[in-house]
């Protein structure tokens, strides 16, 4: 099945053959965006809004509730102020087991580089079995220095040492790589606290850019991965993985409106080509 | 907080409904408006859930409910009772073969555990007294191979590869020619992790099927996966024809959900799930604890006697 455009499909129908706004068209319209992984709160704030401007706006025009919802979404997504990065720059990114973390390292990693930065990688994950061997890999197709350890050492000496090696270098992006781990393991996210520490004490010599990777097939857990993590290290972005799925990764949106957290890259393949900006017109076309 | 919510509410409902005899239908709906939420927050996919809440209706509004003195219990018990149906009544186990070569295939999407789970699955029944192959299969992720190799190397498993320019199809050939020679009980194929709607990777692990004829062809899903769930089982098991699932990553703080909506599309049962990252978290799967999970309920029991 090809969500995509069974999606925009439905909702067409939706409103092209239900005669009046009544509870089933509002129901289809709530499976529509739980689907698509928005949740239930959300979800009904959506839902209540949109009835709301139907009223307000007096919309007759089904096919401008499509537009009215989009609207809605968007508004959501879209972010107020702008995010300048400035260089030298410190990029950790964190998230839980398996979404990403490492091969968008190597995305972004390829991006810089392509912008004629000088880029420096560390292999913070030194707990996962051929962690370390797996980015050098990246770092080797990038042709892309990298800082590393054996596995069992400490991430947090890891990342002092890519530090000192970014200053001495005078590398323009430093990118750590972390082991993965949920959020409900307190010893984990304190390591991750401490890792964030060692970066912060360089901050007269660094701008740093926490990045959190979430993968876009999960559901409603990523809500509390993205509030941990933002508690465990003040989260700058958020990176949306295997879009190129089918999952709809709607769970942002929950996450957006409440944290306020802006999403600034997707992913959409498992090479290093495969990294696109974060456009919010672009993410809800491909919703509905 | 969210943990409880459904008990919270459903207790509450209950106590307004206490001391009046019986339930009327608009209670019961009532109720089963909760358990949809609750269902929902849980990452069951919401076709499953509308099924569920239907039934759950039918059933509810049926004598058994209507009729009985302490309506409340009733409609918990049978939610509990048909969630722990949908998600399999017994405690499945792994099929061996009694001649030959027993082989087991992971298969799931990217970074779902299979690799790890290979290790584990190895590791215990290693611990059977049988001798274990690993097949590294993940011809494509950078360092899959190696991965496997030091989680092997970690549990004294021997692994089979022929690294990484040589066909997955070629490589399970070899290693069961390996196994063979070499008077190995199991062989377990760690496969690439892929996407269910890329069609050339899903017809390579039906390449390796066709090959080998695995015993077990077991899909490795994330507890923590969305609504998207149901389209992935669904797919893995039209071209695999899965045996069974291993729901990983449960040693979070996930719901869950997803557990009862492949087991609802696919019919098939979890047989293990992983509760962390070192190589003995691996547990059998208790499809009970698994729907007071999803219902946010920590102990149904309790809850029956409060109602
Ligand atoms: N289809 C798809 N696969 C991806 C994408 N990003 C990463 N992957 C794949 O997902 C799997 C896990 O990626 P990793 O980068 O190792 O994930 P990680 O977060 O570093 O994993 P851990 O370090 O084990 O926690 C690999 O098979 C990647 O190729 C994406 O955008 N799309
Ligand atoms: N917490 C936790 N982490 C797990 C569990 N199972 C696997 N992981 C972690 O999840 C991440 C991905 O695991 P892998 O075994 O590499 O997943 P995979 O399916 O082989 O990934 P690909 O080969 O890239 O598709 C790693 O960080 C594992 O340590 C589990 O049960 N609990
Ligand atoms: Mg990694
Ligand atoms: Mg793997």
């Amino acid at each position: 099945v090809k969500t995509k455009n069974n999606f925009s499909g439905k909702i067409d129908q939706l409103i092209n053959y239900s005669g009046v706004y009544d509870d089933e068209f509002f129901e289809e319209l709530e499976e529509i965006l739980i689907l698509a992984d928005l949740g239930v709160e959300t979800t009904n704030t959506i839902i209540n809004k949109t009835r709301e401007r139907i009223q307000i706006d007096n919309i007759k025009d089904k096919e401008k509730v499509k537009s009215v919802i989009k609207e809605i979404v968007r508004e959501i997504l879209i972010d107020d102020e702008v995010t300048s990065f400035k260089y030298p720059m410190v990029i950790l990114v964190v998230g839980v087991n398996g979404v990403g973390k490492t091969t968008t390292i190597a995305k972004l990693a390829n991006l810089y580089k392509k912008q004629g930065k000088k880029v420096l990688l560390a292999a913070g994950d030194t707990f996962r079995a051929a962690a370390v061997e797996q980015i050098t890999i990246w770092s080797q197709r990038l042709n892309i220095d990298i800082i590393r350890n054996d596995q069992g050492a400490d991430p947090a000496s890891v990342i002092y040492d890519a530090l000192q090696a970014a200053k001495a270098r005078k590398t323009d992006v430093l990118i750590c790589d972390t082991a993965g781990r949920l959020h409900n393991k307190d010893n984990l996210m304190s390591e991750l606290s401490k890792i964030n520490r060692v970066i912060a004490n360089e901050s007269e010599f660094f701008t740093q850019y926490n990045l959190l990777v979430l993968d876009a097939t999960s559901g409603t857990n990523a809500v509390n991965q993205a509030n941990v993590f933002n508690q465990a290290t003040k989260l700058d972005g958020i990176v949306l993985t295997k879009l190129d799925g089918t999952s709809k990764g709607g769970i942002v949106i929950p996450i957006k409106s409440q944290l306020k957290i802006p999403i600034h890259f997707i992913g959409v393949g498992e090479q290093m080509d495969d990294l696109q900006e974060f456009d919010a017109s672009t993410f809800v076309d491909a919703l509905f | 907080m969210i943990f409880d919510g459904l008990s919270n509410k459903l207790q509450d409902t209950f106590k307004k409904l206490k001391g009046k005899g019986k339930l009327s239908e608009k209670d019961i709906k009532e109720a089963t408006r909760e358990i949809k939420i609750a269902l929902l927050e849980a990452d069951v996919n919401f076709k499953v859930v509308k099924d569920f809440v239907k039934k759950i209706n039918e059933r509810s509004i049926g004598s058994e409910v209507l009729q009985s003195l302490t309506p409340g219990q009733q409609v918990i018990k049978i939610v509990n009772d048909e969630l722990t149906n949908l998600m399999g009544s017994a405690n499945s186990q792994l099929s061996f073969n009694s001649k030959g070569i027993t082989s087991i295939m992971l298969v799931g999407l990217q970074g779902a555990g299979k690799t790890t789970t290979a290790g584990k699955l190895a590791n215990l029944i290693k611990s059977q007294g049988k001798k274990v192959l690993l097949v590294a299969c993940d011809i494509y992720r950078p360092a899959a191979i190696k991965q496997l190799q030091v989680l092997g190397e970690q549990i004294d498993v021997s692994v089979f590869s022929l690294g990484n320019s040589t066909s997955p199809v070629s490589i399970v050939k070899s290693a069961m020619k390996h196994a063979k020679e070499n008077y190995f009980d199991i062989v377990i194929v760690d496969t690439a992790g892929r996407l269910h709607i890329d069609e050339e990777l899903m017809n390579e692990l039906k390449y390796i099927k066709d090959e080998i004829s695995p015993t077990e062809i077991l899909l490795n899903v994330d507890a923590m996966t969305g609504q998207d769930a149901v389209t992935v089982a669904e797919s893995f098991d039209e071209k695999l024809d899965i045996t069974g699932i291993i729901l990983t990553k449960l040693d979070g703080d996930t719901r869950g959900g997803a557990a009862l909506s492949i087991t609802s599309v696919t019919g098939k049962h979890i047989k293990f799930v992983g509760v962390g990252e070192k190589i003995t978290d691996l547990e059998s799967f208790h499809p009970d604890r698994m729907a007071s999970r999803i219902l946010g309920m920590g102990d149904v029991l309790s809850l029956i006697e409060k109602a």
